[in-house]
């Protein structure tokens, strides 16, 4: 076995990544743990100043509700996610956060983020629920409140390891395995508590993009599905693995288009200039009562210019210069405020990409597109898996204590398994959290997980010996290399094992192809899915075949073995759900309509530790009285 | 290519702790090639895997020598356009080249505060009840008497 030095860490509570929700739950959980004589240890894959999705910054804040001011109520925001998220949703969680968030939003402008303002001093709001910010430092400014939190609580923060998976003692989660990216070694880690909080999965359909571009994803290539390997493991229920998000965009670079349709107020056309929400909007009838409520939900928006890109009708167009010349109407009378305006709106524009998506940015430049000119193609990106944006999957956790529901078994944020809490991308059916409710989420499993521990902590049970077979696994990629790298001229074409790209590859064409990527209009079927299950067989047992020669390609393994998880966890769950309920994320060709006489319920899973084998059920859908 | 580095200008940040764009790149792909035996020059860093580049040009901001750039990804990017950023501890300066050669320049704030204050409770009142839905900081950090509860 490769020389690696075994490290071991104990803390009263662990937290897996350092994304926004990981340091709401660090912000929050050090404040307790300080009163409390408690420790709190957080690990980061990389660096937190830029680590996780908000690593390149963000031109928006999309959740803030308003509640002092009478902006909104709580419940109007629970609507809101039941209807885009076409009846299930989680609507205890997506309340709790909700009622929650605003406070989170007034912490962000005390640590630094510039949210804009009007004249009145009232925050600018893009859209209902959304707010405009200079966000290029949104992650810096949140990565160091956090770390301030924790260096005053006596806390540790591990940057730069890899956790691959959790420690159990029966169904109680007591820490997690994982290495160092830097240096030869292994890392235990041992905690009374432990709350996952890494990232959603990319690549874990083939992208648009494959050259050099294959790196270009909406959501951050470095999401490699941590937090759904992390809960699966450890024998944790799963809810709406099915419910992938993909976004439309502006076309290969991804580039946001919040502030064009909502800010901007611009219309999205086909290449033949029809408004494909006015062309179709008979067929929203057939997603009723969520197609005729508004907003649209953004699964039938999708799908209506889907619709046209079917009918050979594509590019779909975003309305740029309508939208730009719109507004400068109101200006025509007096050419000096009509100056200012194009100014500002140009710079508005640019800024959007320059926060959040700069290579947007390169690509209007290398296209000379002039937005105020000239309209910009938009297209749908692959799909991704991130429960806190429009997709849902996660774990199945513990509700609110003080609402009246049946999904109320532990601490608010715990998962089916014991002392372990999910947030963030990690924790399923609560969507519509993006920064600021992921942020909101962390901070209440943090305060939660500390009363944990005071409750019901107990001395974590490690087998050390169980550890050990760990590493042994988790290093044999390095072991692999080393042993067969000499037997062939090429290192990289080898008989006893492939490399991680390749692997990478193969996983991604299952899915593009059986699982409704892009290559095959986002639509499936039971027959392709239970082939793409039959294929990802021979995938999981070539799976420790897998060869490194470097802890960065030992890393990119275990990312790929993650990823391979939620993909077998999100096909089983497509299956098993027979009926079609987000098109425009996917479409099950078999069973092309909505069925709210059997499916309008939560569809979960769990992938049992003991027998091996994966459990399928369905869940009812609690909703709030009166709303 | 996403990211690179500008042979020149790059001197491996000797005289410093840690090398800026290996410590930052949220996915490792930065290397330094201490003796020049990746061939890639001695003390010189490289993107190892331009493929999975993001181009999030977190390496591009940090660099002390400013001798990292991003050159849009070739398999669909026409060439000779860039954004360059200057970054501050309070704004960001912005040059997009076109590749018409035109030049647009963007200032944006990025903090409102002096780097590092970060108060984790933000001044806000705060209380000692674990037992109470109340955050720490709430509900005096929601502008409201009360956490909301279902009517």
């Amino acid at each position: 076995m490769a020389d690696f030095k075994t490290v071991e860490v104990s803390s009263d509570l662990l937290i897996i990544g350092a994304g926004f929700s990981a340091c709401g739950a660090a912000t929050e959980a050090s404040y307790w743990a300080k009163k409390n004589g408690l420790k709190v240890v957080m690990v980061d894959k990389a660096a937190t100043d830029r680590s996780g999705a908000v690593a390149m910054g963000l031109s928006a804040i999309n959740q803030y509700v308003g509640v002092k001011d009478g902006e909104n109520t709580v419940e109007d925001y629970v609507r809101y996610v039941r209807q885009d998220l076409m009846g299930v949703s989680r609507e205890d969680l997506v309340y709790n956060i909700a009622r929650h968030v605003d406070s989170t939003v007034h912490l962000f402008e005390k640590w630094g983020l510039k949210i804009w303002k009007d004249e009145a001093g009232k925050y600018v709001h893009e859209g209902r629920w959304q707010l405009m910010i200079n966000g290029e430092s949104y992650k810096i400014i949140i990565a160091e409140a956090a770390k301030n939190a924790l260096a005053d609580a006596g806390g540790e923060l591990y940057e730069r390891v890899f956790i691959v998976g959790p420690l159990m003692d029966g169904n109680r989660c007591v820490g997690a395995v994982g290495f160092s990216t830097r240096e030869n070694q292994f890392y235990v880690f041992k905690a009374k508590a432990v709350i996952i909080g890494a990232g959603g999965a990319v690549h874990v359909f083939r992208p648009r993009s494959v050259g050099e571009g294959f790196g270009r994803s909406w959501y951050p290539p470095f999401n490699s599905g941590t937090s759904a390997y992390f809960t699966l493991q450890a024998g944790a229920e799963m809810t709406c693995q099915e419910v992938r998000f993909i976004p439309v965009r502006f076309k290969d670079g991804y580039g946001p288009v919040g502030a064009w349709f909502l800010l901007f107020q611009s219309r999205a056309i086909s290449a033949v200039g029809g408004d494909y929400m006015v062309e179709h909007v008979d067929e929203l009838e057939n997603w009723a009562p969520y197609g005729l409520a508004k907003p649209i939900p953004a699964n039938l928006r999708n799908y209506l210019g889907m619709m046209d890109v079917d009918a050979g009708l594509g590019p779909l167009y975003m309305e740029t210069d309508e939208a730009i010349q719109k507004i400068a109407n109101e200006y025509k009378d007096d050419p000096k405020a009509f100056k200012k305006k194009m100014k500002e709106l140009e710079s508005e524009a640019w800024e959007d990409f320059l926060d959040m998506t700069i290579s947007q940015a390169i690509l209007w430049a290398g296209l000379n597109v002039k937005p105020d000119e000239k309209h910009s193609e938009i297209a749908a990106c692959e799909p991704y898996f991130i429960g806190s944006h429009s997709g849902a999957s996660g774990a199945w956790v513990s509700g609110p204590e003080d609402l009246d529901t049946p999904y109320k078994w532990g601490y608010t944020n715990m998962t089916t398994a014991e002392g372990l809490f999910a947030v963030g991308d990690a924790s399923g059916a609560s969507s519509h959290k993006f920064s600021s409710g992921s942020h909101t989420e962390g901070r209440i499993a943090g305060k939660q997980a500390i009363k944990y521990i005071l409750e019901k902590g107990k001395e974590p049970n490690v087998d050390m010996a169980k550890a050990e077979e760990m590493k042994k696994a988790i290093l044999n990629p390095l072991d692999l290399f080393e042993q067969y790298k000499d037997e062939f001229t090429d290192p990289e074409v080898n008989t006893h094992y492939i490399m991680p790209r390749q692997f990478l590859h193969r996983l991604q064409k299952i899915m593009d192809e059986y699982a409704g990527g892009v290559t095959s209009a986002f639509k499936t079927s039971k027959a392709l899915l239970e082939r793409g299950l039959e294929l990802m067989e021979y995938l999981r047992e070539d799976s420790d075949k897998q060869a490194a020669r470097s802890l960065h390609e030992l890393t990119r393994a275990w990312e790929n073995i993650q990823r391979m998880w939620i993909a077998e966890s999100h096909i089983r769950t497509m299956l098993f759900r027979e009926e079609t309920r987000w098109p425009g994320y996917y479409f099950r060709a078999d069973t092309p309509k909505m069925d709210n006489d059997n499916w309008l319920c939560f569809c979960n899973c769990r992938w049992n530790p003991d027998s091996g084998e994966w459990e399928m059920s369905k869940k009812d859908i609690w909703t709030m009285p009166g709303v | 290519m996403p990211s690179y580095v500008i042979r020149e200008k790059c001197d491996g940040c000797k005289g410093q702790d840690r090398t800026a764009c290996m410590y930052i790149c949220p996915n490792d792909l930065m290397v330094l090639d201490m003796d020049g035996s990746a061939g890639y020059g001695e003390m010189k860093a490289y993107n190892r895997d331009p493929q999975m580049c993001w181009e999030c040009m977190c390496c591009v901001k940090l660099c002390p020598q400013q001798a990292m750039d991003v050159r849009g990804y070739a398999d669909f990017v026409p060439m000779n356009a860039s954004a360059t950023p200057l970054r501050g501890t309070e704004d960001i300066m912005w040059t997009v080249k076109f590749r018409d050669g035109s030049i647009k320049r963007f200032k944006f704030p990025t903090r409102t505060t002096p780097e590092g204050s970060a108060d984790p409770l933000g001044g806000f009142a705060t209380h000692d009840d674990i037992n109470n839905q109340a955050l720490a900081t709430e509900p005096a950090s929601l502008g409201l008497d009360a956490v909301p509860t279902p009517s």
